[in-house]
């Protein structure tokens, strides 16, 4: 290390404030180890995402909404307080103490000290059960109220009210909002999208009350309190939720004399400073032109500005500038699509609107253009978001509409325009959570990106709330096009199709072995990539014996030989354990079997045994023994359901609240055997305490109160990744029908290999679609996949019990065609009292003297 | 080497089974004597849609270390018939024996059909 950065080492920068805005910000100082960073934060967490606060009600646990850990910055270098709360700045000492006494040296003072919610002042508002929605601690008291109450009321009917609403609607309690407004979210939606986005919400069983101001909270007479309005009406209720707006917390910068707005606020100039130089302010706190910035990304743009300009000053970097945001945004609340853009009320003179509205479908959308109809200038969509991308394109880069402009929002029209992203200049900004560059994407494909995966992991576009994916992706795809680089779907040398195409092609024409369709649709002898896929379409769409004559040569050897080949080719012997139930009658004869045929014998991480080193030719007796003990396959070697883990629930659990033992099971049977593109697991949880992990499995259920909620596509291993939720409150009977119709979608659609998480991040349209598809029946297919899944629960078979009745297909369960004799390199040696095979060091070599010499016996010597 | 006292092991065709003990566009594994006089393991694979139909190799996996080739999916690499090792899918010639990825070449054996019998040239 040079003597230069020695002495910058102790250039110090304290962050007040760890929301997302300060966090962001450390992440982009913390990328120059220069400095000696730290953070002081008055809450008792480090940031975490507030901008989906509400799914903490969903199932997600603080750690996953959780933006970095303390490990996270310990690994930085970064230095943090929680718990430390500031209280004092001194400007010319360049100090700043926390509430503990602790005094802090800065040469660069970062406030980023966020907003707390505005609680109007209603006499009674300071009373339990009155209370305000922002952190997590805030709603873990929602939590504990909810538990007694039954009516909940959100006053205020802005984002984070309906945000809010939906959390205690999510917790079970009757809900409404009370609005003094006479419409919702009248920041962000004109008008009529107000009340079609009001009825949208009445439709959901949220109650709303426009144009009512509270004047007092009583107490109730049913329920325990009374809000009594301004025109003698009254509302009784439980629970009161405030969320009639932020205000900055600005009270630091009050009190040691920093420049104030008039209504709160630090004022900050261009480059985030306030009126002492050395002094920044970024986020929800900070008042830039007399505005503050209620949105992430804004914030995030401004901790961008701060950690340049303070960087700037000692590297020499380009001066950054903020000025001002796009407050845009694409939202769903409660399932409802919302969208505005720029000048939504079409306040700019002379501007004109063109609106189009759908009530029984429930959806109103508007577009504010120029008066010459050359610019848009601003727009609003309700239940119906699909144009979002292309209008905010449109708005942003100034780019001119098209002669008829109504045509960029009428469902109708037959030619309607498509902004083709060959025409967005490279300076549109493509994700604005990370102010991504449609020139930032080229670049990142021109530095090697290969992949729009590449593209993401390299940019972080698409990153933060998610709404640019699909843009990101066609940018992306019309750049390596454009470099010729063909998007290859092709499975392997023998078929030009992908595995959809293949699957849609033995269904539609009714293919019902390989060769068939070798000769009808490839060409040369096939591969090991393109047998197994067709062996597993073959088996999903007529579900035959996979080892019928015609469908054996294609198996991968595990599911030839009905097991998993270990690396000395010895099998594992894995039965199924529906549910991880199992009687100790059966426990036993698994110990039985293991013992006698000497086989090492482990517990899984999907609550079953599995049992290893079978030599082919012990795979038939082995399974003989099972099958009559009542056992089945484990399908633990085909790409299909390997396991449902489940907790007992309700039965035994003292927690549980429903049968997820019982559930757990009857999946497990219903989908046994169903092949698909990857392997598939299951978990089922009987309390959202998720003992089951459900969330980390491709198909994830967890008990509620009300009947299950379902999520989808999570997954272990290389990549985790937490399911999302897919549906709530759901009975028996539409879960199992949503699986069916998931599974099966999965199964039709899904790539080689690709398990439902990359399957899901490869749906355009991701969750939402899955949703409209599943539960909408958008695609008008559910039928078929309801009945195809039927034909394949119905002609379940047992592979192994199918395998040992077949003397046919027995022999392929003998070592040589010619001989008796064993495998002589299959070796084990003995370790924690059970065998392991023998590494090559450890092997014995036999020379066979005579060829026709029975038995060697290799262990023995 | 080559003219030790071994040589007494004249090679010939010798019957290994029969044809209908082969599995179409599949392999069986079978039990041969070396020059040596040792037992060596072979594969053979039944493709009847290739040039030669029928095919010998050393069932030793040279790079998984385990005798499992007979076990691998058969097929075709640019025309080339092949079989990809079950362990880590590495494609060997079934003509030449060579290994299409890493340096590695495995036995091949002369085979034929004669007589509705399968016989290998040892």
């Amino acid at each position: 290390m040079s003597t230069g950065k020695q002495l910058l080492k102790k250039f110090k920068i304290v962050v007040v404030g760890n929301g997302m805005v300060g966090h962001h910000f450390v992440d982009e100082m913390a990328k120059n180890i220069d400095y000696d960073i730290t953070v002081l934060s008055a809450e008792s967490r480090l940031a975490y995402d507030r901008v989906h606060l509400s799914e903490y009600f969903g199932g997600k646990t603080a750690e996953d909404l959780a933006m970095t850990t303390p490990e996270n910055y310990k690994q930085l270098g970064v230095n943090f307080k929680t718990d430390a709360k500031v209280t004092l700045i001194d400007k010319i000492a360049k100090l700043v103490g926390t509430e503990q006494g602790e005094i802090y040296h800065y040469d660069k003072l970062v406030l980023a000290t966020g907003s707390f919610p505005f609680v109007p002042p209603i006499p009674g508002k300071d009373q339990d059960h009155c209370l305000v929605y922002r952190t997590i601690d805030d709603l873990e008291d929602i939590a504990a109220s909810a538990k007694v109450s039954k009516v909940g009321v959100v006053i205020g009917g802005g984002l984070l009210g309906l945000e809010a609403a939906n959390a205690i609607k999510q917790l079970g309690l009757q809900t409404h909002v009370v609005e003094f407004a006479p419409q919702l979210m009248g920041v962000q939606i004109d008008g009529g999208g107000g009340r079609l986005l009001r009825e949208k919400i009445e439709e959901l069983g949220v109650q709303v009350h426009t144009s009512k101001a509270t004047s007092v909270i009583k107490k109730g007479n049913i329920s325990r309190y009374k809000l009594c309005f301004s025109d003698d009406t009254e509302l009784e209720t439980d629970l009161i939720l405030f969320s009639a707006g932020i205000r900055p917390y600005d009270n630091l910068a009050r009190e040691f004399d920093l420049a104030m707005g008039e209504r709160g606020g630090i004022v900050v100039n261009n480059q985030c400073q306030t009126s002492d130089a050395d002094i920044y302010a970024i986020g929800e706190c900070a008042l830039w032109n007399n505005f503050i910035f209620g949105l992430v990304a804004p914030g995030y743009a401004m901790a961008k500005v701060a950690a340049k300009h303070i960087g700037g000053l000692t590297n020499d970097g380009e001066l950054a500038e903020f000025t001002g945001a796009d407050m845009s945004t694409k939202l769903k609340l409660m399932g409802v699509e919302v969208g505005s853009i720029g000048d939504a009320h079409g306040k700019t003179q002379g501007s004109l609107t063109y609106t189009y509205e759908n009530q029984p479908e429930g959806v109103y959308k508007k577009i504010v253009v120029s008066s010459d109809k050359k610019l848009l200038l601003g727009a609003v969509l309700i239940g119906d978001t699909s144009e979002y991308d292309t209008l905010l394109q449109y708005m942003l880069n100034a780019m001119e509409l098209p002669e008829s402009p109504e045509g960029l929002i009428l469902p109708m029209a037959a030619d309607k325009p498509t902004l083709g992203v060959d025409a967005l200049p490279d300076t549109a900004t493509i994700c604005s959570c990370h102010n991504v560059t449609k020139g930032d994407i080229i670049a990142a494909i021109d530095t090697g990106s290969m992949t729009v995966g590449d593209v993401k992991s390299c940019t972080k576009a698409g990153s933060g709330c998610g709404g640019c994916a699909a843009l990101t992706k066609s940018v992306a795809d019309n750049e390596f096009e454009k470099r010729g680089v063909e998007v290859k779907k092709d499975i392997c040398e023998h078929f030009a199709y992908s595995r959809r195409e293949l699957f849609d092609i033995i269904s539609v024409e009714k293919i019902k072995t390989f060769d068939d369709l070798l000769s009808k649709y490839g060409k040369g002898l096939g591969c090991e990539i393109c047998k197994p896929v067709a062996g597993s379409v073959l088996a999903s769409v007529w579900n035959d014996y996979i080892l019928k004559k015609p469908h054996l040569s294609l198996q991968d050897t595990n599911d030839t030989y009905l097991g998993n080949m270990q690396k000395d080719g010895t099998y594992s012997v894995v039965p199924r354990i529906a549910g991880g139930e199992i009687t100790p009658d059966k426990l036993i004869v698994l110990g039985e079997v293991a013992k006698k045929y000497n086989l090492y014998t482990k517990i899984t991480g999907g609550a079953r045994v599995d049992l290893f080193g079978a030599r082919v030719e012990q795979l038939p007796p082995i399974w003989k023994e099972l099958v009559d003990a009542g056992f089945e396959t484990g399908h633990a070697y085909g790409k299909s359901l390997r396991t449902v883990k489940s907790c007992v629930g309700s039965t035994w659990c003292r927690y549980g609240v429903q049968d997820s033992m019982s559930m757990a099971i009857d999946l497990e049977h219903r989908y046994k055997g169903l092949r698909a593109p990857h392997k598939i697991k299951f978990g089922v949880s009987g309390c959202t305490r998720e003992c089951a992990e459900a969330q980390g499995k491709d198909i994830g259920i967890i008990a509620t109160e009300n009947g299950w909620n379902l999520f989808v596509a999570g997954n272990g291993g290389m990549k985790p990744r937490h399911g999302d939720l897919f549906a709530t409150d759901l009975d028996d009977d539409t879960l199992v029908k949503y699986v069916d119709r998931i599974l099966m979608f999965y199964v039709q659609t899904g790539d080689r290999l690709q398990r439902t998480s990359t399957w899901m991040g490869n749906l355009e349209g991701g969750l939402a679609y899955l949703q409209d598809v599943i539960i909408k029946d958008s695609l008008g297919i559910n039928g078929a996949l309801e009945t195809q899944m039927k034909a394949i629960v119905g002609t379940y078979q047992c592979e192994w019990k199918t395998t040992i009745e077949d003397p046919e297909a027995l022999k392929r369960f003998q070592p040589f065609v010619n001989s008796d004799k064993q495998d002589k390199n299959i070796q084990f040696v003995t370790e924690r009292e059970q065998i392991r095979p023998a590494r090559e060091a450890e092997k014995i070599n036999i020379n066979f003297i005579d060829a026709t010499e029975k038995e060697v016996v290799a262990e023995e010597a | 080497m080559t003219n030790s006292i071994t040589e007494k092991a004249e090679k010939s065709w010798k019957i290994i089974c029969d044809k209908t003990d082969l599995v179409k566009d599949s392999g069986i594994s079978a039990l041969i004597a070396n020059a040596t006089g040792e037992d060596e393991q072979i594969a053979i694979f039944h493709l009847p849609n290739s040039e030669e139909k029928i095919y010998a190799v050393g069932n030793y996996d040279p790079i998984g270390k385990a005798n499992v080739l007979y076990r691998g999916i058969v097929g075709s690499i640019a025309d080339e018939p092949v079989v990809a090792s079950p362990l880590y899918k590495q494609h060997f010639s079934l003509k030449t024996g060579q290994c299409l990825q890493e340096e590695h070449r495995i036995s091949v054996y002369p085979i034929r059909i004669e007589n509705e019998q399968v016989q290998v040239f040892y």
